[in-house]
C-alpha cells in the first residue's frame, strides 16, 4: 500500500512537472494546451492518492472537461498557432522571479515543523457535504455567492462576445 | 522513502514557479491564461495536502479547493472572451501590443 503510494507520487509528479514546462516552453500553442490538459490530470491523481475522491472527479469534471475543452476552443478561434509561443522581453526577469520564489518556497516547507496527524481520512464525500452546508459554520453564504458570481461570469462572456 | 506533506508542498512549489514563469514571460494571452490555471492547480495542491497530513477531520481545506474550482472556472470564462473580443477588435491576442490603455 505504501510502496504503491510513493511509486505513484513520483510517476506523477514526474508527469506534471514535465507537462507544466510543456505547457510554457512548447512553440506549438495547441501542443501546449494539449499539455495542460495532461496536466489537469494528473493533479487529479494526486488528490485520489491525497484521498480526496470528490475533488479529483471535480477536477476531472470542470478542469479537464470545462477548461481544457474552453481554452482549446480559444485556441482555435483566435488562429495565433502559426506565430509560435514567444517569450516578450521580461523573460530573464521571469525566470529569476519564479527561481526565487522556488528557493523561497522549498526553504520554508524544508525548515517548518508540520504538524502532522497520523490519521488516515474516511471517504470524504458526506463530510465534505456536511463542513459546506452545515448549519453552524458552515460555507452557505459563499456558495449562494459563488452561484451568483458563475452566472455573472455566464452573462459578462455572452456580453464579451456577443456580436454588434 | 515514504512520502510526506513535504513532498507534496514542494510539488506545489514548484508547479506555482512554473506557472509564476509562463504567466510573467509569455506574450501570448491564451498562454498566460493557461499559466495562471498551473498557478491555481498548485495551490489547490497544498490546500489537499494540508488537509489530508494536518488537519483530515476538518474539511476546511477541500471547501477551500472547491470554491477555488469554481472562480478558476469564472475567471477562464471571463478571461477567454476578453482575448476573444480583443482579437476581434485588434486581429492580436500579444499582450505586447495590446497597449491601448499604457500611459
Amino acid at each position: 500500500m505504501e510502496i504503491g503510494i510513493t511509486i505513484a507520487f513520483w510517476v506523477l509528479a514526474a508527469v506534471i512537472i514535465g507537462a507544466a514546462l510543456a505547457v510554457v516552453l512548447l512553440r506549438n500553442i495547441f501542443h501546449a494546451a494539449i499539455f495542460l490538459v495532461l496536466c489537469f490530470f494528473t493533479v487529479a491523481g494526486i488528490f485520489i492518492i491525497l484521498s480526496a475522491d470528490f475533488l479529483a472527479g471535480a477536477q476531472v469534471l470542470i478542469y479537464v472537461g470545462a477548461i481544457g475543452v474552453l481554452i482549446i476552443f480559444a485556441i482555435m478561434l483566435t488562429r495565433e498557432t502559426q506565430r509560435g509561443n514567444p517569450s516578450g522581453r521580461l523573460r530573464l526577469p521571469a525566470l529569476i522571479v519564479g527561481l526565487l520564489f522556488l528557493i523561497t518556497m522549498v526553504a520554508v516547507v524544508v525548515s517548518t515543523n508540520w504538524n502532522v496527524v497520523a490519521e488516515i481520512p474516511e471517504p470524504t464525500i458526506s463530510s465534505l457535504a456536511q463542513a459546506l452546508f452545515s448549519k453552524e459554520n458552515g460555507f452557505v453564504l459563499a456558495f449562494e455567492i459563488a452561484a451568483v458570481l458563475l452566472l455573472a461570469a455566464i452573462i459578462g462572456a455572452i456580453v464579451l462576445v456577443r456580436e454588434k | 522513502m515514504a512520502v510526506g506533506l513535504e513532498h507534496f508542498l514542494i510539488l506545489s512549489a514548484i508547479l506555482f514557479s512554473i506557472g509564476l514563469y509562463g504567466a510573467l514571460a509569455k506574450r501570448n494571452a491564451i498562454v498566460i491564461l493557461m499559466s495562471v490555471e498551473l498557478m491555481l492547480n498548485a495551490v489547490n495542491i497544498s490546500l489537499v495536502a494540508f488537509w489530508r497530513y494536518v488537519a483530515p477531520a476538518l474539511m476546511t481545506g477541500q471547501v477551500f479547493v472547491i470554491f477555488v474550482m469554481v472562480l478558476a472556472a469564472a475567471e477562464v470564462v471571463v478571461g477567454l472572451a476578453i482575448i476573444i473580443s480583443i482579437y476581434r477588435s485588434r486581429e492580436t491576442v500579444d499582450v505586447e501590443q495590446i497597449d491601448l490603455m499604457k500611459w
